[in-house]
């Protein structure tokens, strides 16, 4: 949208979206331009051989065992990571939205987790669960349960779930309070009037009222599970034990600057390129939606 | 504000939240415990529950004394370098993109579509996604171990773009229109009655971006290789992912929460413009 009321000089209007421009060009199209070429070529890790190749860097990726299974994890690691912070998020943005003594310390403190950044909070973690010294571990021996991530590949999926969760019910945490706190009251008030205790104005109308909130916040940890976890898998098990921690993201990494494999590095970020790409358009089109609402 | 009559369900909320917290913040508090004590108190089962007596010790190694024998550089200078490289992030995002959407909104010209179209495609290129690429760019425009080069690749931002769009548009064409009159320029204008206006958006975005450029992670892992240009958050990952020798637990803590201080107390002194800027910014 353009101002009614606006200016006509063309060389300044360019030299105000130049920097931005120069950026967007060098570091963000040019590379994703070059990972999009480089995907149809295969290139020895010396780099003296180039063929070009079609498509066999995908039809390779689609028959490689490991692909498959690292697509596998990203999607039990998101839908986990999703589902958890997601009621996390919402349990405790309905109790804070409940309190009125003390509702700032509350706030502050749910908040922190934000923060941290991903590679810390792993190691925090990693620190309470660690198989040797780790208080968690100590604990579960003591009950008989056999505790150490660096072995067991779903031990050390749930460890890297609960840490992604453990950053992200912040966020969700911000999102479900501001839409609490933005419903309207004389709805709740009414259902109240007529005899609705709180268990049942909660599931009968705000929940659904959180509907268009939690679908935007379903695409936001879906594209935080994607791309931003990776501080937390490098920190705490760099992938392994046997690939069980391998997520999509982590895998460009491994592939592109340990494996030197750059065609299926980039024809791997191209696919990464169309799952962002759907979920933004998702998430726009359902703004759009909301606007009209 | 409906309040509720049952006082158990009030006692009960208190419950749920303030354990609900404790069990959120026992990662941060048992680091800070393990930043305060040896080593040697670290590894007998269980750890330690209450701070030690070696905190000024553990943290001046940390910072100033560096233990080379266990591989401790001292870290002032990683902590700077993150300041910095946050900085420029924060700063060079919040200039790059208030200046476009001005012009987006204020000018015709044309490709003024394509341009808002390009932005809003930064969204769908993170870091993550075209990393070897950018770092093979970086390496051939010779930026990397440079701020420049820690800064540059992540300064584009449609989101802050389109809070400046929607700010902007919100703006009375009266505004325009009077300085105009009065005989003022564009730039004028801009920097008399858009940038003040803007002032809450730059406070509330500053705090998100410099937290998400302190935060930054795989991008600095990538593009420096020099010690002298790593960040705190990375040394602390060498540090704890050292394969050849007994992780130092009370060091790599002390680290850890130098690295999270920062980002904490900007939180928490701004939280009012964090809460707004994360909320707006997801419009």
């Amino acid at each position: 949208m353009l101002k009614r009321s606006h200016f006509k000089v063309k060389t300044l209007a360019y030299l105000l979206v130049l920097p931005q421009m120069l950026v967007t060009v060098v570091f963000f199209f040019w590379p994703a331009l070059k990972a999009f070429y480089e995907s149809f070529f295969i290139e020895d890790p010396f780099g003296i051989h180039h063929h070009f190749v079609w498509f066999r860097n995908f039809v390779e990726l689609f028959h490689s065992s490991d692909y498959l299974h690292s697509l596998f994890i990203t999607f039990v690691f998101s839908l986990a990571v999703t589902v958890l912070t997601l009621f996390g998020g919402l349990f405790f943005a309905v109790l804070a939205d409940r309190v009125t003594k003390g509702r700032t310390v509350y706030q502050s403190l749910l908040i922190l987790p934000y923060a941290v950044a991903p590679a810390i909070a792993g190691v925090l973690v990693r620190f309470l669960f660690d198989p040797a010294i780790g208080i968690f571990p100590y604990w579960l021996d003591k009950i008989g349960y056999h505790w150490n991530y660096n072995t067991h590949a779903s031990q050390a999926l749930f460890l890297v779930i609960i840490t992604a969760a453990w950053q992200q019910i912040s966020y969700n945490f911000i999102f479900y309070l501001a839409s609490l706190k933005s419903l309207p009251h004389s709805v709740l008030e009414a259902a109240s009037l007529d005899g609705a205790g709180p268990f049942r104005r909660f599931f009968t109308i705000t929940f659904p009222m959180l509907s268009p909130i939690t679908f935007f916040l379903v695409i936001i940890n879906m594209l935080y599970a994607f791309f931003d976890t990776f501080g937390i898998i490098q920190v705490m098990t760099q992938g392994g034990p046997a690939n069980a921690t391998q997520t999509m993201v982590y895998k460009v990494y491994q592939d592109g600057f340990l494996g030197l494999d750059f065609g299926s590095s980039s024809a791997q970020s191209v696919i990464l390129m169309l799952v962002i790409v759907v979920l933004t358009v998702i998430q726009f089109r359902y703004i759009e939606k909301k606007v009209h609402y | 504000m409906l309040v509720d009559k049952h006082p158990f369900l009030r006692v009960a909320t208190h419950v749920c939240l303030v354990v609900g917290i404790l069990f959120l913040m026992l990662p941060i508090y048992f680091a800070f415990v393990a930043s305060t004590h040896s080593l040697r108190d670290l590894l007998t089962a269980p750890i330690p529950f209450l701070p030690g007596k070696m905190l000024f010790h553990n943290y001046y190694t940390v910072l100033v004394k560096g233990a080379p024998k266990l591989g401790v550089n001292p870290v002032d200078r990683m902590l700077l370098n993150s300041f910095i490289m946050a900085m420029f992030i924060a700063v060079g995002k919040i200039v790059v993109s208030i200046l476009s959407a001005f012009a987006i909104v204020y000018f015709r010209f044309p490709f003024r579509k394509l341009c808002f179209w390009m932005i809003f495609a930064t969204l769908m290129l993170p870091v993550q996604v075209r990393i070897v690429p950018t770092f093979q760019i970086a390496a051939s425009l010779d930026l990397l171990n440079t701020y420049t080069g820690l800064s540059l690749p992540l300064i584009a931002s449609a989101t802050a773009t389109f809070l400046f769009r929607q700010c902007f548009l919100t703006l009375p064409d009266e505004l325009c229109d009077a300085a105009r009159i009065d005989g003022a320029g564009p730039m004028r204008f801009f920097w008399n009655v858009v940038l003040p206006l803007s002032k809450i958006n730059i406070a509330s975005l500053f705090v998100i971006m410099f937290i998400y450029g302190w935060n930054q992670y795989l991008w600095p892992l990538v593009a420096t290789t020099s010690s002298k240009m790593s960040t705190i958050v990375l040394s602390m990952q060498k540090l704890a992912t050292a394969a050849d020798q007994i992780p130092q637990w009370n060091y790599i803590m002390a680290i850890a929460i130098l690295a999270l201080l920062v980002p904490l107390l900007v939180v928490l002194v701004m939280q009012r413009w964090f809460v707004k800027g994360l909320v707006d910014s997801e419009k």
